[in-house]
């Protein structure tokens, strides 16, 4: 018996910490990646409403934002709806040349699949959301999304 | 030459760290939130001179009112908006032929052959004081209704859900039943009914 516990007496082996870097950096790279940085400042409040039966929005260079809500700052701004567009207030008549600027920034046969994103506080009147859905209209931008959160099923 | 000494080694263990409070800042800034939505397409916009509506006949249209007190109203009779689905598949389907329920009509479909389509159409009404959580509410009801008809349908013929079909891109199939029960949401402007101002 003795034979086999001839090396008993060893300490165990520290583990080498030498490849921690290298999986910190590949966690790293994955994450500068896989990031995408918020583009613009919310200047309205947005609570989103739930939904369930959502799709997923592909493509992101071909979406368009439009937020609507009260304005977080309500000392300055009011209380009242308003619409924001990339990082500024807008009323709905800037909808039109919004969607148009956009439209000029993409590629001629990617125009039909541009999409527009309503981002909209749940508390908000659909007087605001109808107009700027006219001005969409109006604007031939049809494709349109009503951003939700998903529903937790119970 | 004697003063020379081997260059000293950087001492790389600091490395880990310096990587480490980079990984946190990149993993507190990142959002991957992708975006959800409920996707729909506005009509295009009315041309000048103003045409006829097509002509739909009543028992065709599925009304569905909101007003601003976020009340839902569907053909006449106050709902609650979880009773909306059931309500909603039930028109849609008109699974007895009802004369008050809408028509139907043969037409060939791929994969079903001849089947009766009904020829519903519902009709969206919101206030101006409707609040947009209610809005997305009721439109959320109404396509959890096709989608659960579509999906009770796959089951049926071929015994798998349409949301399987949807998500391995089986295009000749999902058409074949986006056909028998199209997804009609018409959206009429908006009245000021029922509301202060």
């Amino acid at each position: 018996m003795s034979k086999f516990n001839k090396d008993k007496e060893k300490s165990t082996p520290q583990v080498s910490t030498a490849s921690l870097p290298d999986i910190v950096f590949m966690l790293l790279f994955f994450f500068m990646v896989s990031t995408v940085m918020r583009e613009v400042d919310l200047k309205v409040k947005m609570e989103q409403p739930e939904a369930s039966e959502i799709k997923k929005l592909e493509n992101k260079n071909l979406v368009n934002y439009i937020y609507i809500g009260s304005p977080t700052e309500a000392k300055k701004y009011g209380t009242s709806p308003r619409i924001q567009l990339n990082d500024a207030f807008a009323t709905v008549k800037d909808v039109q040349p919004y969607i148009e600027t956009k439209r000029s920034e993409v590629n001629e046969e990617e125009i039909p699949l541009l999409t527009t994103s309503l981002k909209v506080d749940g508390d908000t009147e659909m007087r605001i959301v109808t107009d700027v859905k006219q001005e969409l209209r109006e604007a031939q931008a049809l494709k349109i999304s009503y951003s939700t959160r998903e529903k937790v099923v119970k | 030459m004697a003063g020379k000494k081997a260059p000293p080694e950087i001492n790389a263990s600091s490395m880990a760290d310096i990587a480490f409070l980079l990984l946190v800042f990149f993993l507190v800034t990142t959002t991957m939130d992708t975006d959800l939505g409920l996707s729909r397409l506005l009509p295009p916009p009315l041309p000048d001179e103003i045409e006829e509506p097509p002509d739909i006949k009543q028992r065709n249209v599925f009304e569905v009112l909101v007003n601003s007190n976020d009340q839902v109203m569907v053909e006449g009779d106050v709902m609650q908006i979880s009773e909306l689905t059931e309500a909603t598949k039930e028109f849609v389907k008109n699974p007895n032929n009802d004369l008050d329920l809408p028509e139907k009509e043969l037409r060939t479909v791929d994969f079903f052959g001849n089947v009766e389509v009904s020829k519903q159409v519902i009709s969206l009404q919101n206030d101006n004081g409707t609040s947009y959580n209610m809005y997305i509410q009721v439109q959320n009801e109404l396509a959890r209704a096709y989608n659960e008809l579509r999906n009770e349908l796959s089951m049926e013929k071929f015994g798998k859900t349409y949301d399987y079909y949807l998500e391995t891109g089986d295009k000749p199939k999902v058409k074949a039943i986006r056909k028998i029960y199209p997804q009609r949401i018409s959206e009429a402007e908006p009245k000021n009914v029922g509301g202060v101002e």
